[in-house]
């Protein structure tokens, strides 16, 4: 009812291809924009930032810059977290050598850093397609990590080998480093995440967007369709490493404070992956909640006995929370192997016919 | 904004040939598989304006034929003039931009795409717009992405196909399939289109409906078609002029009727006793 669609007739193209051609779509973003902006900072606590709001929009950011590659371009790729870690080397380089630097266009160029990185290793795409692929991408995971242990002029030769955010102001006020207040790292990661995800958007909808599809669909019909294959597979690394860089550089520079070589290995790949994967492959919607189920509900769970009064010792918590986590993934996977985002799609469907069942 | 269709308003491609001078000219070409001849030493033209037919037994060679013809097989020997310019080097998808375009035996559609995003695939070569624009969606990119729907609605208008515009192809029905493989590769706007038995696996109203469009095509666009097809019936009635393979060999070029009545032909088709 609250959702019908019937009597929203378009009569210009430019309306048919309006982002949200549904009127209930517009207005549920616009409630879901008010709570982010104005009601989350209003009632959250420095935890709830710290611990689940912060880290849900990076990995939001990072699952969007692997689902360009993964989902849209169909280029598998196992390589998300060094190329995190190159954005935030390099926005760590940037910051240190040009201290003025607003950090703002630091996050923005280091994002550049992690495309060019991106679209080396994604050179072997050409030739090698799927779990091949997949191997080589590999191959970035380890030689980047390995660099960034053995190459100390990357940490400033710092003894412990890992990079500490100094304190950064913008316009006055602290955003990074130990003395930043959790609201304005909230709002920093908020506003790039919004920025991003609409440009994302917006490539993905147009004709760079199809070209992908195409090339993820039947590479060998999008070649006689006329599309350049390298040219699709590389601006996909392109676009999807320069998100996944920015991402690294929040990662580290707004939530983490510090960071070691090794927090960039292969699980920060997979978290990575499985938001993706869970989230719904080829979805912009897809990444959110995936990150959502991902990163904030073992957050959310290990207080909930808590919370409730239950007295469960907090190992006892950490194992329940990993087997509650695993069953609900295979649970969501078995009802709806295209994803979250798919789940929302067909739910949305029946809301608009309801209360008929078809 | 959205007038209705005229369906003489067609845009056609200009390129300075008059119907009926060879567009396309093959000369002693021969294609091999390492051991394997596909083709030996075959000739034929493609006039312009023309419905051209290649028929032959399966493994004839038809389909490594077009392949050779839209750059996807370089062959080993012979000439292709295309245009009256001898084709040297050519990576399949530069086909499209010298105007050539084709469908598949097996539906090349992209699955996970709606109808109305395939056949917009198909016109991805004449979209300029770079990443910068596409970025920022508003302005210079939705011009071009409108003015590009405009031309594709024209073609699922000609198909017949507007109740399936949103629909994924995978979810489409064969026959609907082709159809939409075939509206992809009029977006191109060719003046040759490669048809590879596009009536395969289809009933006889489907098969009518397939013959009507390519006849349409062919007289309302001027687009020039060389087209692969099993159903004699269809063939013979479509096609101004037929080319006939065995074994990779050409056994009969000419008429439908000089080749209907062809003894090499017949043997072809029906055996020969020994």
């Amino acid at each position: 009812m609250l959702y019908r669609t019937a009597g929203q007739f378009k009569t210009t193209y430019e309306a048919d291809h309006a982002l949200f051609p549904v009127r209930q779509d517009a207005i549920l973003l616009g409630i879901i924009l008010v709570v982010a902006w104005v009601v989350l900072p209003l009632t959250a606590n420095e935890f709830a930032f710290k611990a689940l709001l912060v880290p849900v929009l990076i990995y939001t950011l990072a699952a969007l810059g692997l689902n360009i590659l993964t989902g849209y371009a169909g280029q598998l790729s196992l390589g998300t977290g060094a190329f995190m870690g190159v954005g935030a080397y390099a926005c760590y380089k940037i910051i240190t050598i040009f201290p003025e630097v607003n950090l703002l266009v630091a996050i923005a160029m280091s994002g550049f850093f992690s495309a060019a990185v991106g679209v080396a290793f994604g050179v072997p795409s050409l030739r090698i397609k799927g779990f091949y692929l997949a191997i080589a991408t590999l191959a970035a995971q380890f030689f980047l990590v390995w660099l960034f242990e053995k190459w100390a002029w990357l940490y400033n030769y710092s003894a412990s080998g890992a990079i500490q955010v100094p304190t950064i102001e913008m316009f006055g006020v602290v955003v990074a480093g130990p003395n930043a207040k959790a609201i304005t790292q909230y709002y920093f990661v908020l506003a790039v995440v919004t920025v991003v995800t609409m440009l994302a958007i917006n490539i993905t909808r147009g004709r760079i967007g199809r070209i992908w599809k195409s090339v993820r669909d039947m590479d060998i019909a999008a070649e006689l369709v006329g599309i350049n294959l390298m040219k699709a597979k590389l601006s996909a690394f392109f676009v999807s490493s320069y998100i996944v860089g920015i991402a690294g550089a929040l990662f580290v520079f707004l939530w983490r404070g510090a960071a070691e070589p090794n927090l960039f290995d292969i699980p920060l790949s997979f978290r990575v992956l499985f938001i993706v994967i869970i989230g719904g492959l080829g979805s912009i919607l897809g990444n959110y909640l995936g990150a959502m189920l991902i990163v904030a509900l073992p957050v959310v769970l290990s207080y909930l006995p808590g919370a409730l009064g239950i007295p469960v010792s907090s190992s006892m918590v950490e194992h329940l929370n990993t087997m509650v986590v695993g069953a609900l993934i295979i649970f969501f996977l078995i009802v709806e192997p295209h994803g979250l985002a798919r789940f929302w799609a067909v739910l949305r469907e029946k809301l608009i016919i309801w209360p008929f069942p078809h | 904004m959205n007038s209705p269709v005229n369906h003489n308003n067609f845009t056609v491609t200009q390129d300075g040939i008059a119907d009926g001078e060879v567009l396309l000219d093959l000369r002693n070409v021969s294609l091999a598989f390492g051991g394997v001849k596909a083709i030996t030493d075959i000739s034929f033209d493609i006039r312009k304006g023309e419905i051209r037919a290649i028929i032959g037994p399966n493994g004839a060679g038809k389909t490594s034929m077009l392949n050779v013809i839209n750059g996807f097989y370089t062959p080993q020997q012979g000439k292709i003039i295309f245009r009256g310019k001898e084709r040297v080097g050519m990576k399949p998808h530069q086909a499209v931009g010298q105007g050539i375009a084709r469908t598949f035996q097996n539906v090349a559609l992209f699955k996970g795409m709606s109808t109305l995003d395939n056949i917009m695939t198909g016109r991805s070569v004449m979209m300029k717009r770079g990443l910068g624009w596409q970025m920022l969606w508003h302005g210079p990119a939705l011009a071009e992405e409108i003015e590009h729907r405009k031309k594709v609605e024209e073609i699922i208008d000609f198909l017949e196909i507007e109740h399936i515009r949103r629909t994924p192809v995978g979810k489409l029905p064969y026959g609907l399939q082709k159809r939409v493989e075939l509206g992809r590769a009029l977006a191109m706007e060719p003046s040759l289109l490669l048809l590879d038995e596009p009536m395969a696996g289809m009933n006889l109203e489907e098969k009518e409906d397939m013959s009507r469009f390519i006849l349409d095509v062919n007289r309302q666009r001027g687009t020039t078609i060389a087209l692969i097809e099993h159903d004699m019936g269809v063939v013979m009635d479509l096609s101004d002029r037929v080319v006939v393979l065995d074994y990779g060999r050409k056994i009969a070029d000419g008429t439908p009727e000089v080749v209907k009545s062809n003894k090499d032909v017949i043997d072809a088709y029906l055996g020969v006793a020994h």
